[in-house]
């Protein structure tokens, strides 16, 4: 992506009012007696219309957060633990995990909406996009078919594609149209979270930048929130106001995307940083991460990245360092690493102001 | 083949090997802690060993005539003896072995040659796929019994391998139906085209790429055809189609029903004989369940624990993860 993404986007949103509130949430997969632990109490909290970027290595749980949270992970999965709170226009809370099957269904869409890994494949190929666009929203309220295909124009419109495609069969439509008629489908009851699982992850660059902008500016203008994951960290500098780094579970450093990318508190956050030529300034060298992400069926007690981590200590591997303050008790940042407890003296890689 | 996300984080590559050797080897018992496939393998078990020592373990010749006409069970005769006082249970014993032999033996030729026509003409197409689907088609409608009576009724000497063949070759269209269909679906996954894309011999892509997708298929329909091919040969015997004097549950039930054991209220003669039948076909279904489970690795984690996982209150689903509080302090 180049500057002009972020040029125009808005300021951070003035009023922060949650809209979903991930709790401890602990995820298992298998359930036998010996499960892997994919996710360990991971809280999360995403504003109103805020852009908060799920970042990580393969495999470290970021779409199994974003499909727990939803309740849509495949078997063996288990929510083990914790709560996901969503806040409705109106201040009403409840927790998606203890809804029922009935609410759960009315719900989704509705109030969260998802754009999947490869959604572009979710189209039948067997109806017009226009119907399986008007399909979605009958489901959900009770209009006429005429009405539903106005709005699937109106919402194809939005998304950047010409109402006439309508009565286009999904293998009539590039990859990046189709993948624009899913964020057109998840976008089309208002949902106040969208969330999109490495939804440009198959697209060119040409069109990875079409849909950023895209979403950016829907928006701005409908409001809602957005959780994007992706393993492509310079995208998500552009385009996200809000940064959770994961690894091996865990969320591990939390903050304002522009704060991460300069000032990265957690080692694994700064590693990841410098596995990727930096888009304006100086050259710097790439490095990447030595070793590889732990098992998760066999985790070690302490600090899952201390065999990879140029500041391990004693004190790492005694316990798991949890998300807190860092050591320059700077606002809205939180990060879990030991070299924060105020014990030690941070790195100088660590410690830019 | 392609691996999705969530099930990749639980195969990550592990530099510490720790409990795998462990694992592995509880994996390849899991069939056997499957209650269902445990059952039905132990009764399919109970018969083949019949089937092995009957003849030598039976209390007496089948065929030798006692005093004790049509005598109920009693201590001598444990399940009676018929109109001639022959025991019923000897007959059982050394019928079983006919009964096995024919079923397995139909069932694995019909298997063959399910296998061989279904999936080559999934795999190959164009005209060889069109010929083998109407050779087929033509077996599909041939009704199977008639042309079986037929048969056998024309060999003069037919014994129970020869049955057997007749049961397969009539038998065998149903699976190469099934496994044509998936193999034409198999064909055009990924993992195929690009086996195909890297040269790989049409022989190697079959037997490492295609075959190992249908097992479940192919076990099904092995099950299937052994069911089959009992009672048809039950059948044959019981009309009396097949020589009469080879024991097996059929000529049993054919000397029942010759001498109106029903009639005459003696239920010992036909009654472990029809129990026989329907016990084996029990086994062979509820091994059936056990391999679908076996095969599909997703099942497996699954499905196994049904018990286990009712207690923890567990319903797997797709689209509603289950949710489970417990032992929230004890993970951290």
């Amino acid at each position: 992506m180049t500057a002009t993404v972020s040029d125009r986007r808005p300021p951070a949103v003035p009023e922060r009012t949650p809209v979903l509130e991930i709790e401890n949430l602990s995820v298992d997969y298998g359930y036998d007696d010996d499960p892997a632990h994919v996710l360990r109490g991971v809280s999360l909290t995403l504003h109103r219309g805020e852009v908060l970027g799920l970042a990580g290595e393969s495999g470290c749980g970021k779409s199994t957060l974003a499909y727990a949270a939803t309740r849509l992970l495949p078997p063996p999965g288990l929510v083990t633990g914790g709560r996901v709170m969503f806040t409705d226009r109106d201040g009403s809370r409840s927790d998606v995990l203890a809804l029922s099957d009935a609410e759960l269904r009315a719900a989704r869409w509705q109030d969260v909406a998802i754009v999947f890994q490869g959604a572009m494949n979710s189209l039948n190929p067997v109806f017009r996009v226009g119907r399986q666009i008007a399909d979605g929203i009958r489901a959900h309220r009770s209009v006429g078919r005429r009405e539903a295909l106005d709005r699937a124009a109106e919402l194809l419109e939005m998304v950047g594609i010409s109402p006439d495609r309508l009565r286009d069969y999904p293998h009539q439509l590039s990859g990046g149209m189709r993948q624009r008629v899913m964020i057109a489908m998840a976008l089309a009851l208002e949902p106040q979270v969208l969330l999109m699982d490495e939804p440009t992850t198959a697209l060119d660059v040409v069109m990875q930048r079409q849909i950023v902008e895209q979403i950016a500016e829907l928006r701005e203008r409908l409001g809602f929130a957005v959780v994007f994951i992706t393993h492509d960290v310079s995208l998500l500098i552009e385009m996200a106001d809000r940064i959770a780094i994961m690894y091996a579970g865990e969320i591990v450093e939390d903050a304002p995307a522009r704060e991460i990318y300069q000032r990265p508190r957690h080692p694994y956050s700064s590693a990841l940083l410098h596995s990727f030529p930096p888009l304006r300034g100086a050259r710097r060298e790439l490095s990447g991460i030595p070793g590889a992400p732990p098992n998760m069926a066999h985790l070690p007690t302490g600090c899952p990245f201390v065999p990879r981590c140029p500041h391990a200590a004693d004190a790492c591997r005694a316990g798991r360092p949890t998300l807190g303050p860092t050591a320059f008790a700077e606002a809205g940042r939180s990060v879990a690493c030991t070299l924060h407890d105020g014990a030690r003296e941070v790195p100088q890689e660590l410690a830019q102001r | 083949m392609a691996t999705t996300t969530t099930t990749a984080v639980t195969t990550t590559p592990t530099p510490d090997g720790a409990g795998t050797p462990a694992i592995r080897r509880r994996q390849r018992l899991l069939f056997l802690r499957n209650a269902k496939a445990m059952t039905g393998l132990v009764i399919i078990g109970v018969f083949a060993v019949l089937a092995v020592i009957g003849p030598w373990i039976a209390p007496m010749d089948p065929d030798a005539l006692s005093s004790d006409v049509l005598s109920p069970p009693s201590a001598a005769h444990w399940l009676g003896t018929d109109h001639l006082g022959k025991d019923i249970l000897s007959q059982i014993m050394v019928g079983t072995r006919g009964v096995m032999i024919v079923g397995f033996t139909a069932g694995i030729l019909a298997t063959v040659i399910g296998v061989l026509v279904g999936v080559t003409a999934g795999y190959i197409g164009g005209a060889g796929d069109e010929a083998l689907s109407a050779l087929s088609n033509v077996f599909l409608v041939i009704p199977q019994l008639p042309l079986i009576i037929v048969i056998a009724g024309q060999l003069p000497s037919a014994g129970g391998l020869t049955v057997a063949a007749v049961i397969a070759v009539t038998g065998w269209a149903w699976g190469a139906r099934v496994l044509r269909a998936q193999t034409l679906s198999l064909r055009r996954r990924d993992f195929v085209e690009a086996a195909r894309a890297n040269g790989e011999r049409t022989w190697r892509i079959l037997t490492a790429e295609i075959l190992p997708n249908l097992t479940a298929i192919i076990a099904a329909g092995f099950v299937g055809t052994v069911t089959f091919a009992v009672i048809s040969q039950i059948t044959l015997a019981f009309i009396g189609v097949t020589s009469v004097s080879d024991w097996n549950w059929g000529t049993i039930l054919f000397w029942a029903q010759q001498n109106q054991a029903l009639a005459r209220g003696a239920w010992w003669w036909f009654a472990p004989a029809g129990l026989c039948i329907a016990l084996l076909g029990m086994g062979l279904t509820l091994v059936n369940f056990g391999i679908d489970e076996f095969v599909n690795p997703r099942l497996r984690s699954t499905g196994l624990h049904a018990r286990e996982l009712r207690r923890r209150g567990i319903r797997p689903r797709i689209g509603f993860t289950p949710v489970v509080h417990e032992a929230e302090e004890g993970r951290r």
